[in-house]
């Protein structure tokens, strides 16, 4: 169905070629995964396929890539709109209309289908994402999974043989992306399609993976399945590690898999008890009462209360919507909140200078302005009236080595998160906030936000992170705070409040239910202990 | 029964603007009423629940504040018009050259009546124009354009939405900015907010071309070049003599023939080239609108009322105009009164925005018996 025959993409102004001799063929019907770290090519890989590489992003291409019988040197993207469906990384900002209904058929438009035949599709498509009682709403409204569906439903109403999905569930809490999925998965096995996803969380696709497109980095590109590709590789999610040091084989894709052969591991670990991992607890450091936050008449906090001791980190998490961003800035003296009292080290924030809180927002790069990284951390270390290099000192930590004559805008996610959490630790605030970190990292990345939160804490500063990313939580958090609706409906230690949950337990819980691990260093430290004991 | 459905915004738009052409043929206060009264009557009867729905209340306002204004401004600098004075500003005396101009002085009432009915008119005008807005939803309306004018309409429709999306990155930066502390001043904080939404825009805007071009946005059919040439032909011919007639009907030491019948060939031959242009353009329309028989009524009740009250200002037009100087009671034309009156006709002409509801004959559950 999609063929690169020696594809070398090269863009203009690039040294070096992004995709390097790519030769490779997608079967009809394969949901195919494309894995590989920031950078490696993934995008540039999807947009080959129906031609926005190089139609529309410019650059070389040399060698073919072919879909469907078609070229895509000749076909511009808008000619093969019949062919491949596109949904890009964020769904809001590839609508065209206002409403469900006509946003489904706005490709149908395009490709001048006739009148009848779009209204039958439309409700087609509507039934087999699950969006019917969503048709007259308008796509400002919808919840990031509903977007999301609409979005691969508006590619789908052409009836593409092709469906190119770029990070799907990157933005989605983990039911939201179950729900993503598993209509993507509905389309491959009813309707044949082929589907190419790129994806950074592989705990979440890679069972419903027929084969991985593996982009080393270095610009080449291995097609295999997806045992094959994982048994060695370090991007390999959780469950397939577990089956790495248990021994397993062949090894688990899917945590139902793994709980099949979980059976030995459970006797082997009964002896030991997963390591006591909360910090022994101080004086609350951060002391929160009655927090209440309202956009007009939507109740977004509703009687909060919170206290945090120094040295831990608070991981809060929640569906879309129930109110952890606007937790995260009820803290700061910058955020809004209509009632309640906030105090950091006995003292209100708002009173004290520099201001003891750091807030990293959703979108970083909303508080880089300035040409270069140099100048950042210029303007960081004067607002906070720290002496100069402080807050590039902080960044050599973080990430090193960073050119300082680099333009924000060109860092990778993680560079610039690095970068946005470097200014707001200028001030070395005892209180820590991040909202929504793991976004965009791939899992270097991510390993290394996990271990420069864990030094934060040991430095004796409080750290709380709103995030969907369960494995990230199992790892990072020591106390895990759950939110629904504006309120709290569980607060405890990770292993109590993670474990019990369907949607936010980590694979490794899932596999060893109802025992309490959750990570597999966990495990393999165990185990190392109980060998050593022996 | 009639069922619901939205009128095509084409025949609301005829339906309005044939009212404000009738309003705009009179300064009768009684009719200038009548005239508002009736797109009153008609929004109130067929408005959908809808946000472009909500504005008619504004446009009532915006029309009081121009009544006001005006009255103010003929009071301030022009009272003086006719012999009933109502009360005496004091007057700023000007030097000898301004002579001519007056700010202040007395008032009569001949003056600030004349200039409450040139008011009046024209927030007449506001509210007819308001209707059309509040009944038709103005993206529908974009659609509804020949296939040659599809991306322009493409490219309003997108600017509306971004509007919006520049407000809330630019709330979004700013929370982000008082994060950073308040370090920088006024200029400084035009710069901290300006460019992060910029870029965002920039963003959003190549995002959203990509997400269109993959949708097969821009896809042309292939035209023959001769086709081609004549489109061109027709459009330039048409546009140059469009301008020649409207300096023709505009200078009057220009030759009659240059005018309207240039303007009239102008806007034929430029019809002729969108036509013709719009074969370019491959593609369809999702439930598109229909033009059914309520659309011909509700327009064809617009041009009625605009052509009876054209005709009457022509032949017998003192009623319309009511006399200042003798001061006198403006009176109620019968012909005019009874044509503006029947511009509420809509109000059953166009269809329901909504079913009716008749508790009467809801379903009433049978009761439930209870277990002994």
């Amino acid at each position: 169905m999609i063929r690169f025959e020696h594809v070398t993409i090269t863009y203009p102004d690039a040294s070096e070629p992004t995709l390097r001799d790519v030769d490779l063929t997608i079967a009809e019907g394969e949901l195919c995964v494309v894995v590989g770290r920031t950078g490696a090519g993934k995008s540039t890989f999807l947009g080959a396929i129906n031609g926005l590489v190089p139609h529309f992003t410019g650059g070389h291409l040399a060698g073919r890539v072919v879909v469907d019988g078609r070229d895509t040197r000749t076909h511009p993207p808008r000619e093969l709109a019949d062919v491949v469906g596109m949904v890009g990384q964020d769904p809001l900002a590839g609508f065209v209309t206002d409403t469900v209904e006509e946003e489904l058929a706005y490709a149908m438009e395009q490709l001048a289908v006739r009148g009848p035949v779009m209204r039958k599709r439309v409700e087609e498509t509507l039934d087999l994402l699950g969006i019917a009682e969503l048709r007259h709403r308008a796509l400002a409204t919808l919840s990031g999974g509903q977007q999301q569906r609409v979005a691969i439903g508006s590619v789908l109403t052409p009836h593409p043989r092709v469906l190119v999905l770029d990070e799907p569930t990157s933005a989605l809490d983990p039911t939201a992306a179950e729900d993503v999925l598993a209509a993507v998965s509905r389309l491959v096995h009813d309707l044949g399609i082929t589907v190419v996803m790129a994806e950074h969380r592989l705990e979440r696709v890679v069972h419903h993976a027929d084969q991985v497109v593996l982009l080393e980095g270095d610009g080449s590109a291995v097609r295999s399945a997806p045992g094959l590709v994982l048994a060695d590789s370090e991007l390999a999610p959780p469950v397939v590690r577990l089956g790495r040091l248990a021994g397993w084989d062949p090894l688990p894709l899917s945590v139902r898999d793994a709980r099949r052969e979980a059976g030995p591991l459970r006797v082997q670990l009964a002896s030991c008890h997963p390591l006591p991992e909360v910090p022994s607890v101080g004086a609350p450091l951060l002391v929160a009462t009655n927090l209440v936050v309202r956009y007009g008449d939507l109740l977004a906090l509703r009687d909060v209360d919170l206290e945090v001791p120094a040295g831990q980190v608070l991981a809060v998490m929640g569906r879309n919507g129930s109110g952890k961003s606007s937790l995260l800035w009820a803290l700061h003296p910058a955020g809004r909140r209509q009632g309640g009292s906030v105090t950091v080290e006995g003292q209100e924030p708002a009173e004290v200078s520099p201001v003891p809180v750091g807030l990293v927002p959703q979108t970083p790069s909303d508080l880089l302005y300035l040409a270069t990284v140099a100048e950042e951390c210029g303007q960081a270390d004067r607002e906070t009236g720290q002496p100069a290099g402080t807050c590039r000192a902080l960044l050599n930590r973080l990430v090193p080595d960073l050119p300082p004559d680099q333009h924000p805008r060109d860092l990778s996610e993680g560079q610039r998160l690095a970068l946005v959490l470097a200014v707001q630790l200028t001030g070395a605030p005892p209180l820590v906030l991040l909202d929504e970190p793991t976004r965009g990292l791939d899992h270097l990345a991510k390993e290394r936000l996990t271990v420069v939160l864990g030094e934060l804490a040991a430095a004796g500063r409080a750290v709380i992170v709103a995030t969907h990313d369960v494995e990230f939580v199992a790892r990072t958090a020591h106390r895990v705070l759950v939110l629904a609706d504006g309120e709290v409906v569980a607060d405890g230690p990770t292993a109590e409040v993670v474990v019990s949950s369907p949607a936010f337990a980590p694979q490794v819980a899932k596999v060893l239910h109802p025992d309490r691990w959750l990570t597999v260093d966990e495990i393999a430290a165990a185990l190392d202990g109980a060998g050593a004991s022996r | 029964m009639r069922l619901p459905r939205p009128l095509h915004p084409g025949a609301w738009w005829v339906w309005a603007l044939g009212l404000a052409t009738a309003a705009s043929r009179t300064t009768n206060p009684v009719l200038l009423l009548l005239v508002g009264a009736a797109v009153a009557y008609v929004v109130a009867a067929r408005r959908a629940e809808a946000p472009w729905a909500r504005g008619f209340k504004v446009y009532v306002c915006l029309g009081l504040v121009v009544i006001a204004v005006r009255v103010a401004f003929r009071m301030l600098l022009d009272g003086q018009y006719g012999e009933h004075t109502l009360f005496t500003l004091p007057e700023l005396p000007l030097p000898e050259a301004a002579a001519g101009i007056r700010i202040g002085g007395p008032v009569s009432l001949e003056g600030v009546l004349a200039a409450a009915y040139d008011g009046l008119r024209l927030a007449i005008l506001l509210l007819c124009v308001g209707a059309a807005n509040v009944l038709a939803n103005p993206k529908r309306l974009l659609k509804a354009m020949p296939a040659a004018l599809h991306e322009v309409g493409v490219a309003v429709t997108i600017a509306l939405s971004v509007a919006p999306q520049l407000v809330e990155s630019g709330q979004r930066v700013r929370a982000a900015r008082r994060l950073r502390g308040q370090a920088g001043r006024r200029f400084r904080a035009f710069r901290e907010i300006a460019l992060p939404v910029m870029t965002d825009a920039l963003d959003r805007s190549l995002l959203l071309a990509a997400a269109m071009d993959s949708r097969g946005y821009g896809r042309t059919a292939a035209v023959p070049r001769r086709t081609r040439l004549l489109t061109g032909a027709l459009l330039l011919g048409g546009l140059m003599s469009i301008c020649i007639g409207t300096y023709g009907l505009l200078d009057s030491t220009a030759p009659r023939s240059l005018g309207v019948p240039m303007l009239l060939g102008g806007v034929a031959f430029g019809w002729a080239g969108v036509v013709l242009s719009g074969r370019r353009v491959v593609r369809s329309r999702y439930r598109p609108d229909p033009w059914g028989t309520p659309e011909w009524a509700v327009a064809g009740v617009g041009l009625l009322v605009a052509a009876v009250m054209i005709t009457v200002s022509t032949v017998d037009p003192a009623d319309l105009y009511p006399s200042l100087q003798p001061l006198r009671w403006p009176t109620l034309p019968i012909l005019p009164a009874v044509a503006i009156s029947l511009g509420t006709l809509p109000a059953w002409l166009a269809p329901p925005v909504r079913l009716p509801v008749n508790p009467a004959r809801t379903p009433v559950r049978p009761p439930v018996e209870q277990p002994a």
